[in-house]
């Protein structure tokens, strides 16, 4: 799947593996999670309002259009959560089951 | 009347108005909080990039490098004599109290004394297709480049009006992005008419012409007093063309895989709004804004509102307005400070120009209201839930509700995730236009608290700065 966002600056910093609906990609220390999803495909979850995907609009945490759910059904503002080394991200609710629900933190 | 070192006071927003009104705190002797959203300080504008990353201040603020640099340094000063809490979300404010959830921490903290900067977002139109996968915010698009040295997409076309289009795609251009297009709704006779109160700061003026010839030079196609009429592209993998009429009639298709869309800024009015404050209509900005003397005293006594998110009037204002209102928190509350009638003076001098360089900008850069009432019906106008202009305008026919939060209550258009940041005032204007009534009669949407979603489960911590000890309480909101 193509990248939406193209990295111009910045190169060579460290990198770490997440995981993408079930898939591994690769994060650079510092990218936001929403960078980070959206340097290796072109959306970041299914609206639940039309069948289309959303890829995020403001990336300053005004907009919410950002939130994913994480593996363990979390649901986390990709725009202003920082990418971590074994984040595992899922972006297609079809994949995601039943795990979906979100679940109280703490 | 406290004693100084006892005087509680909250800034809230560490962007220009922010630093330069703890600074002032500061230097009167006092020990403010700084409570702000961001994990850096320097606000959207002079936002900071992660500690690990090298770009240097000319690179990363072009025309800005020096303000920037200044406002890191003197808050990087201030650090050790400040109580700041980045990360922080202020969701609520009640009668001298602030409520703040960090993570899925909750506090309160009382103030004597809050002065809010909230800052500002962009101002959104709707064109069909803006709601796919791919379209952003200006703001946004500069974020992704400032912050994070990427660009949205391998060919981007900026779109709307105001002085981002402009910088954004420049500081693109510059950054080895390719910009497509730059396609702005206003007109250059527009821009000619401003002038007598855009040479009022010929700075920042004479910036805006070189971001111009910026473009130029990397061959940029710049079309001016457009209109749009579609993002094209698949609900699937998103956008793929953006079309607009141009002025001479014809239609222009721009191929590109991302859009960035203004329309110049709209103040977050929201904390303010919870904390009581007045609004009044502005009809020249047509948005309803909180009431602000001019030495940011709010209608609330002991509230002082400065920066974009009072009246949009840029970065270097809002640091002349953060200095202004905290010298008018500190003469309220009865604390001398030596100069501080001179400096209120100065300020104010200064403050009168940039006044009417942003009316100047408004002119130059209108909020195209028109457009909302040719919106075609199947116009996502909510791109939260995905609600069309038709049934914005079936809801405005069929119940009557022409006052925005009845409106909002019949078509849920305010009632998203991003409790209607961005389409308040479209939805506003459509209804207006529906109804054939002043927009505003429309009204307003009220603030609600949380003023953003909050996690499931907020645990409270003391009230003290530090500690985050405490009973564990789950706090339900529903989102």
């Amino acid at each position: 799947m193509s990248a939406r966002f193209v990295r111009v600056a910045e190169a060579g910093r460290p990198t770490f593996n997440i995981v993408i609906d079930g898939r591994v990609a690769q994060a650079a220390e510092g990218d936001t999670l929403m960078v980070a999803l959206l340097a290796a495909q072109d959306a970041l979850r299914d609206c639940e309002f039309d069948e289309g995907r959303r890829a995020g609009f403001c990336l300053m945490g005004a907009c919410q259009d950002c939130w994913v759910w994480t593996a363990q059904g979390e649901r986390v503002r990709a725009c202003t959560t920082p990418a971590a080394p074994g984040m595992s991200i899922v972006t297609r609710n079809a994949l995601a089951g039943e795990s979906l629900w979100p679940r109280a933190q703490n | 009347m406290a004693a100084r070192a006892e005087l509680k006071v909250i800034v809230i927003g560490a962007g220009p108005a922010g630093v330069r009104a703890a600074q002032t705190l500061v230097a009167a002797g006092l020990r403010p909080i700084v409570v702000d959203e961001g994990r850096r300080d320097g606000g959207q504008i002079y936002r900071r990039q992660p500690e690990s990353f090298k770009r240097g201040y000319e690179t990363l603020y072009g025309t800005e490098a020096a303000p920037a640099a200044a406002l890191h340094r003197d808050f990087d000063a201030l650090r050790s004599h400040i109580d700041y809490l980045p990360d922080t979300l202020v969701w609520n404010v009640t009668p001298k109290a602030v409520h703040l959830a960090s993570g899925t921490r909750y506090r309160e903290l009382a103030f004597d004394a809050l002065i809010v900067c909230s800052g500002a977002t962009d101002r959104l139109m709707p064109v069909p297709g803006w709601h796919l996968a791919g379209a952003y915010s200006l703001g946004g698009a500069q974020v992704a480049l400032k912050s994070q040295g990427c660009a949205i997409g391998a060919r981007t076309v900026m779109m709307g009006t105001g002085p981002l289009l402009y910088l954004v795609a420049a500081q693109y251009v510059k950054a080895g992005a390719t910009v497509s297009a730059v396609l702005d709704t206003s007109t250059f006779g527009q821009r000619v008419r401003a002038l007598p109160d855009l040479l009022q700061v010929p700075a920042t003026l004479r910036k805006g012409v070189a971001l111009l010839r910026t473009l130029r030079r990397a061959g940029v196609p710049v079309h001016r007093g457009v209109t749009p009429l579609a993002i094209d592209g698949t609900p699937e993998h998103g956008v793929e063309a953006v079309r607009v009429k141009l002025a001479s009639g014809s239609e222009l298709r721009v191929a590109c895989d991302a859009v960035a869309l203004g329309y110049h800024l709209r103040s977050e009015t929201q904390i303010a709004d919870l904390a009581g404050c007045a609004f009044h209509f502005d009809p020249a900005a047509r948005q309803w804004l909180p009431e602000v003397d001019q030495d940011g005293r709010s209608s609330v006594a002991g509230v002082y509102l400065a920066g974009d998110g009072a009246r949009v009037r840029g970065a270097d204002a809002a640091e002349r307005a953060g200095r202004l209102a905290a010298l008018s928190a500190l003469q309220d509350a009865g604390v001398a400070t030596p100069d501080a009638q001179a400096d209120a003076a100065r300020l104010r001098g200064e403050l009168a120009r940039y006044t009417r360089f942003a009316q100047g900008l408004r002119q130059a850069f209108p909020w195209p209201a028109h457009f909302a009432a040719a919106l075609p019906d199947h116009t996502v106008v909510c791109r939260c839930e995905s609600i069309t202009a038709g049934e914005l305008r079936r809801v405005v026919r069929e119940t009557g509700a022409t006052e925005a939060n009845r409106a909002k209550a019949f078509s849920r258009v305010g009632m998203g995730r991003c409790q209607g940041r961005f389409c308040a005032h479209a939805g506003a204007e459509v209804i207006a236009a529906e109804a054939r009534v002043p927009l505003e009669a429309v009204g307003r949407l009220r603030g609600q608290a949380p003023v953003k979603p909050l996690p499931m489960a907020l645990s409270a911590a003391a009230s003290g700065i530090d500690e985050a000890q405490g009973a564990c309480c789950a706090k339900e909101f529903s989102v």
